[in-house]
């Protein structure tokens, strides 16, 4: 299982933001971090969603395209998912170019990326859990 | 015999005598008898007679004499005694008025004869004022005449009119048959005949100055008669039967702009003269007459003073005309110089601009090249390439920076910086190549020295840098060591800098940095060809370094800025040198520390947001919530909403910022910014707006300045970044963050 700066130097999974939210809480927002990390992923799945459905359409609304991808893009860079970003960056390019093949090429990687990060964010939620519920505690990187 | 009273006469009378002196007798009392009657009859006529009496005694005298004699008619014959005795009454009055008359002649004569010689007195008198007058008169006729030449010579300032004119007017004023006037040639020995009354085209006869007539009138300011043979008289064949008529020369005096110096008159010796010749017309018996003479002198003077006036302004009209070219010159030059300038300094800013930005793109994108997976050799490359472009871009930077420097345009950015920081810092920068090269740099900061200062902290450290790199350079082994201590005056006592006497004040400090190194040194005499441009110590041990040679210069005038002074010692090659430069800086207030707030290494506890209320319009949930998370952190109470209407109903005064996401399509930030400012009208009431925004272009940040916004800001937003924002909001009400 890797730490959270192993999931930021080597993958790149996670960028200075996540950080930024860690520093954030604090005992009067003891879980400020899943907080906003569980309403990051319910927002992305939707938003996965919306896109699968867009582009499944025989006209495709690139400006509805391109909103979805935008609050994703918001979110995602928001709680510091930096591939989930990137991916993001990618996707609306090739929506202002109508390219549809690679849309979708984007869709599925985004899906990807998002599955990953969501593992393991999860992963390392529980462990936090187990952790603290042993009586321990999460030693601030 | 009777007695008679008759007397008798003593002589006897002889018949023919007594006729004789009968008739005699008769014509003489006739005589005198009409003597006084013509007498009366012409003083009467005359005006003037003064003795009137004396004209009755006379009168008298002659009637009683004629009576006399009358009487005496009556004694040649027998008479009576009453004939006698009015005889002898008539005889004894006679004698007595003309004894009284005698008597009174005496008295008279003398004065009548006085009234003659007076009248003979007057008459002289007269004779002569009508002499004078005649010679005032011609005198007055004379001046005239000069009055008018004069002013017919001055009122042109053409040397020809004026020459032409003169001899016109004395033609005629005189009535001359000729005149004629000889200038001197350019080399001054000969004079040639410039201009003469009557003939048209005088051919160019000179005649040389020495002659002796010459010599005669030159010497002489007075008009010289002199003989009509002579070579400047003889102008026209002798056309009269008789006798030429008289001729007369006069000098001319041609004074000259060169003549008069400004605290002295002209000399007389360096004059240069002309030759004015009259002549009378020939085959009359006029001469010369003394006015005459005087005439041509005073009309030779003025000519001289209207020709002297003409050169004159000749003179200062062509030195206004070459005033006037070099002016243009100048001006020309002038404007060349402000058009070269210009384009130098527009060539200078496009430069700037268009040479930075390719750079920023290759630098940065080479080192984000390096951060991803590459093989060495494609590291090498790309350091390579990055290394170069650095090289460049500080090139390119420099020689920028040198010409705005030399410009005067540059100025330092003062600002509150940790001075012990900025050495550390450049020790960190050195530490890596000096260990390359083995040499071991040492820093000795003194213990009075400051930690912070006010100054340019940008090129201070530029200076710093440049400084200790050049030690380093030039240092095969050894050791280089930086101190860094607070001037005091003494310490400028040295020679080497007697110009240079800083005093210390209350809010200002000189430091004093020296950097020692045991590198190969330098001669004397290239130490000050070091602070000049592109000016490089060409000895072998240095070839083979990089850089332009203005690094130095450009140090030195940064020092300079920071009114300083910088120079470098050196015992000579291979002894090493020490570098040395004292600035001037600022000592901070304390007031200025709770500035450092924004200093990175600040951190802990919230300041004094708390209770702050803040509003946060962003439709996107998760970015929602970290922002709230991020403000909740800092001890603001958090209000969010989703959606525009929501934050217009829900906004009020209460509210001290509202934080909106301006790149929502389908929310328009912006509109909501208007209708919050049409809301809340007076400045104090409004919340401040603040927008976060993940676009960087100017047109982003243009369009929420036009709305009204007072801030903007760029997503992602770390937790610094809002503490310093809101401090900065809360501070100065507005904040835009350079994108």
């Amino acid at each position: 299982m890797e730490t959270v700066p192993q999931l930021q130097r080597k993958l790149g999974i996670l960028d200075d933001q996540f950080t930024q939210l860690q520093e954030l809480q604090d005992e009067n927002n003891p879980d400020f971090v899943v907080e906003v990390v569980t309403l990051f992923f319910q927002d992305t799945e939707r938003l996965l969603n919306e896109l699968a459905r867009t582009l499944d359409q025989q006209t495709i609304d690139f400006n509805r395209l391109d909103a979805h991808v935008h609050q994703l893009k918001g979110s995602s860079s928001s709680v510091g998912a930096q591939r989930v970003q990137t991916v993001c960056v990618l996707f609306r390019n090739y929506s202002e170019e109508r390219n549809i093949e690679e849309c979708l090429k984007c869709l599925q990687q985004l899906k990807q990326e998002f599955y990953f990060v969501k593992n393991k964010l999860e992963t390392l939620f529980k462990l936090e859990k187990q952790i603290l519920e042993a009586g321990g505690t999460i030693p601030v990187q | 015999m009777e007695s008679c009273n008759c007397i008798e006469p003593q002589w006897p009378a002889d018949e023919l005598l007594m006729k004789y002196q009968y008739i005699s007798d008769f014509f003489i009392a006739l005589a005198y008898f009409s003597i006084p009657l013509e007498l009366i009859y012409f003083v009467k006529k005359s005006a003037v007679f003064p003795y009137r009496w004396v004209l009755v005694q006379f009168g008298a005298f002659i009637v009683l004499c004629g009576a006399t004699h009358l009487i005496n008619l009556w004694t040649f014959s027998m008479h009576s005694r009453t004939v006698a005795i009015v005889m002898t009454t008539a005889k004894v009055f006679t004698a007595a008025v003309s004894c009284a008359t005698a008597l009174m002649l005496v008295h008279i004569i003398p004065d009548l004869l006085s009234v003659k010689t007076r009248e003979l007195f007057l008459k002289n008198k007269a004779a002569e004022l009508d002499r004078e007058m005649g010679l005032i008169r011609t005198q007055e006729e004379t001046g005239r005449h000069v009055r008018m030449l004069t002013h017919e010579i001055r009122s042109t300032l053409d040397r020809h009119t004026i020459l032409k004119t003169t001899l016109v007017e004395l033609g005629r004023t005189l009535a001359l048959e000729e005149c004629a006037l000889w200038m001197p040639t350019q080399t001054g020995l000969e004079l040639q005949l410039s201009y003469t009354l009557h003939q048209q085209n005088p051919v160019g006869y000179t005649v040389p100055i020495q002659l002796p007539v010459i010599s005669q009138v030159f010497t002489s300011n007075h008009a010289v008669k002199i003989s009509p043979n002579c070579p400047v008289a003889r102008l026209r064949p002798l056309a009269g039967k008789y006798m030429p008529g008289e001729v007369v020369a006069v000098r001319v005096p041609l004074l000259h702009l060169l003549n008069f110096q400004i605290n002295d008159w002209p000399e007389l010796s360096t004059k240069r003269y002309a030759l004015m010749v009259l002549m009378l017309p020939s085959d009359s018996a006029r001469q010369w007459h003394v006015h005459e003479l005087e005439l041509v002198e005073v009309v030779a003077d003025q000519v001289a003073v209207a020709l002297s006036h003409a050169a004159i302004l000749e003179e200062s009209m062509r030195a206004r005309d070459l005033l006037v070219v070099q002016n243009i010159a100048l001006d020309r030059a002038r404007r060349e110089a402000e058009t070269a300038i210009c384009a130098r300094n527009d060539f200078l800013s496009v430069m700037n601009h268009e040479m930075r930005t390719p750079m920023h793109a290759i630098i940065a994108l080479s080192s984000l090249l390096q951060e991803t997976e590459l093989t060495p050799e494609q590291r090498l490359m790309v350091e390579t390439i990055l290394k170069s472009g650095n090289l460049l871009a500080t090139l390119i930077n420099d020689v920028l920076d040198l010409s705005r420097l030399e410009d005067g345009s540059l100025q330092l950015q003062l600002g509150t910086f940790n001075l012990h920081a900025v050495f550390k810092e450049v020790l960190n920068l050195i530490k890596p190549i000096a260990s390359v090269k083995k040499l071991l740099v040492a820093l000795n900061l003194a213990p009075d020295l400051p930690e912070y200062a006010v100054g340019d902290e940008k090129r201070f450290m530029q200076t710093l840098l440049n400084v200790v790199g050049n030690a380093v350079k030039f240092t095969k082994e050894g050791n280089i060591l930086i101190t860094a201590f607070v001037a005091k005056s003494e310490s400028f006592l040295d020679s080497r800098t007697p110009e240079f006497f800083p005093v210390p004040s209350d809010n200002h400090f000189y430091l004093r940095v020296q950097v020692k190194d045991s590198g190969s040194g330098i001669s004397p005499q290239d130490i000050p060809k070091l602070f000049t441009k592109f000016a490089q110590n060409q000895s072998i041990a240095t070839r083979n370094s990089h850089g332009s040679g203005l690094g130095l210069a450009i140090c030195k005038r940064f020092v300079n800025l920071m009114e300083g002074h910088i120079w470098i010692e050196s015992e000579g090659l291979g002894k090493g040198c020490t570098a040395v430069f004292v600035v001037k800086l600022g000592i901070p207030e304390s007031s200025n520390e709770s500035k450092l707030s924004f200093m990175p290494k600040m951190s802990g506890p919230q300041t004094n947001f708390t209770g702050l209320r803040v509003l946060v319009l962003d439709d996107n949930g998760v970015s929602r919530s970290v922002t709230k998370g991020l403000l909740v952190h800092l001890g603001c109470d958090v209000m969010t909403v989703g959606s525009s209407e929501e934050c217009l109903h829900v906004v009020s005064q209460e509210h001290k910022v509202v934080f909106m996401d301006v790149g929502i399509p389908g929310i328009d930030g912006y509109e909501v910014a208007v209708h919050i400012h049409q809301k809340f009208t007076r400045r104090h009431e409004r919340p401040l707006i603040v927008a976060l925004t993940g676009n960087t272009d100017k047109i982003t940040k243009e369009n929420c300045m036009s709305v009204g916004m007072d801030g903007v800001i760029l997503k992602p937003v770390s937790l610094e970044k809002m503490r310093s924002v809101l401090l900065g909001l809360l501070e100065h009400r507005v904040l835009f963050e350079a994108i």
